[in-house]
């Protein structure tokens, strides 16, 4: 009695999630064979694939799909490389190492609406922004980031705001690192690269492949910093696949397209969880 | 000139001291020059060359607050961050505590399926949960987003959890069963006291995450329920010039939750990595 009593307490947590995740799945499957516009509502009825159709048809989705590949991509190589190169800068100890720690994660608190208009507005804008200032004293042409490189700017600034997350992550793992064999091994003769190469990579694998997870699970519906910043343009190029079916759900009210989208995106999302998962619980099993 | 091995280390060790002040200067830096473009006018803070010293003014910030009512957005944001960890937390202890003790053979299993919610992108079900919000009224009003939030992060606090309680000793629950504790009992004087860290860790990173949530907030909400995200997006669509202003409100909206992530540095790397890293 008191045994099934406790395994039943398991019940909320299931319930609610499966909940939370089959009904607006199913609706969202559900929509996307329909005709369902909220501007035009005496339209409905079932539709086939057309939905599919418009949507895999929509040039702009090669791009999305592209970008959302790129944004991913590089932030991820940015971020790690940055984040294990500052982490091993910090792991001697020395005066102020506790403020300059603080200065370094504290980005990754900002909040991505505030991150992006920062950049945009006091950075890269092209008349007053901090860039054009500097470019202007050493007579470089001033760039106008937001249009000319639209995807470059949103890649630096969610770098900023990751790359204290994996520098993060790797202090903290680097604490726990065996320090006798690192001083056997320089003992040894070992030189910095060969430490790095068969003593912290090997321990770093396990924080390398969640900082690679997680950032992809997070990049890959990257919505606040181009919502604000370039809204998808110029032209799509800074459309991410997220911001290419929200555009189609709540700027032209397209329920049936929108959710067309949706199916696809999950679907993509899925077969990249897929491998990611493989791979990284190999090396959380560890 | 030949340099002796000491000498040269300490060359080394400086100039590795050194490259983490710029480093951590560099990195600084733009929330710095909000904070400092926050104190400044309008004509200031756009000045060229770019102004280090001005006399400060505290103008933006009353200007943000009669304008826009920063306090309400910010009351929201603190109910609707810190209930739906609470909810998620309420939910997910029982729950964790019950997987960790007494596992199926599904358990595992249904773990990772938790977590495999997190994949899903939110994009792919904003129409559904747009419209249900819709049928039930619930459309701009802070138990929509509560209820999203918790949601959202219920999977990775009952991965934390698990595996804290995970690494409570068995046998000092069987004490405790000798004793006469209920399952209740048990979870309360017995586990939740063992495991304080591992609730604080995922509640933690539950509030910041939620705190710096935009998806969900700027499209569910509007002026009743809007968050402190959402406040800071509508602060966009006037091109620039407002400079200040925005510095202000960008200030008002970070300060809370950077400072808190200051203190918490540690628990929330054990609750961004499900434990993986300590």
């Amino acid at each position: 009695m008191k045994f099934s009593f406790a395994k039943l307490l398991q019940a909320p947590s299931i319930i609610l999630l499966l909940l939370w995740m089959i009904v607006p799945l199913s609706m969202t499957l559900y929509f996307s064979f329909m005709r369902y516009n909220l501007l035009y509502p005496e339209r409905t009825g079932f539709d086939g694939l057309l939905n599919y159709n418009f949507f895999l048809t929509d040039p702009a989705l090669y791009d999305s799909i592209v970008n959302s590949l790129t944004l991913v991509g590089s932030i991820i190589v940015i971020s790690v490389v940055f984040g294990l190169s500052i982490a091993l800068l910090l792991q001697n100890a020395f005066r102020g190492r506790g403020i300059v720690r603080v200065m370094l994660i504290s980005p990754f608190f900002i909040m991505p609406t505030v991150n992006a208009l920062l950049w945009k507005n006091m950075f890269m804008n092209p008349v007053y922004g901090l860039f054009a200032f500097i470019s202007g004293i050493f007579g470089w042409p001033v760039i106008d980031w937001m249009a000319d490189f639209p995807l470059l700017s949103i890649i630096i600034m969610l770098s900023w705001q990751w790359t204290p997350f994996a520098l993060l992550i790797f202090m903290t793992s680097l604490q726990s690192m065996d320090k006798e064999q690192v001083e056997a091994a320089e003992i040894e003769g070992a030189g910095f690269w060969s430490k790095f190469y068969y003593l912290t990579l090997p321990h770093l694998s396990r924080a390398i492949a969640v900082v690679v997870m997680i950032q992809a699970i997070f990049h890959l519906s990257i919505f606040a910093e181009i919502f604000v910043t370039t809204g998808g343009g110029p032209g799509y190029m800074s459309t991410n696949t997220t911001f290419l079916i929200f555009s189609q759900a709540l700027l032209q009210f397209d329920v049936g397209v929108a959710s067309a989208g949706g199916v696809f995106a999950i679907v993509v999302a899925n077969i990249i969880a897929f491998f990611l998962i493989k791979t990284v619980a190999k090396g959380m099993a560890k | 000139m030949i340099i002796g091995y000491r000498n040269m280390k300490r060359i080394q060790h400086q100039s590795t001291v050194l490259a983490c002040y710029v480093l951590a200067a560099i990195f600084f830096f733009p929330i710095f020059w909000m904070v400092l473009t926050s104190l400044k006018t309008e004509l200031q803070a756009i000045s060229v060359p770019p102004l280090f010293f001005f006399e400060p003014t505290l103008e933006n910030f009353s200007i943000v607050q009669e304008r826009s009512d920063y306090y309400h957005y910010a009351i929201n944001s603190i109910i609707t961050s810190f209930g739906a960890t609470l909810l998620a937390l309420v939910i997910a202890i029982p729950s964790a505590y019950s997987m960790a003790f007494f596992p199926g053979r599904f358990t595992k299993d249904i773990l990772l399926g938790m977590l495999s919610t997190k994949m899903l992108p939110a994009v792919g079900v904003l129409m559904p949960i747009y419209l249900i919000s819709q049928w039930m009224g619930l459309l701009d009003t802070r138990i929509v987003l509560v209820f999203i939030f918790a949601m959202m992060n219920l999977p990775i606090i009952m991965w934390l959890l698990f595996s804290y309680f995970k690494e409570i000793p068995r046998a000092i629950l069987e004490a405790g069963r000798m004793d006469g504790a209920n399952t209740m009992n048990e979870l309360r004087h017995i586990v939740l006291p063992l495991s304080w860290g591992g609730v604080a860790s995922a509640g933690l990173l539950s509030i910041v995450l939620c705190w710096n949530e935009a998806f969900w907030s700027i499209n569910l909400t509007a002026g009743d329920a809007g968050t402190l995200t959402a406040l800071v997006a509508s602060y966009a669509s006037p091109e620039g010039l407002f400079w200040s202003k925005l510095s202000a409100v960008s200030t008002l909206a970070c300060a809370p939750i950077v400072v808190f992530g200051w203190f918490c540095q540690k628990q929330l790397v054990q609750g961004l990595t499900f434990g993986a890293v300590k």
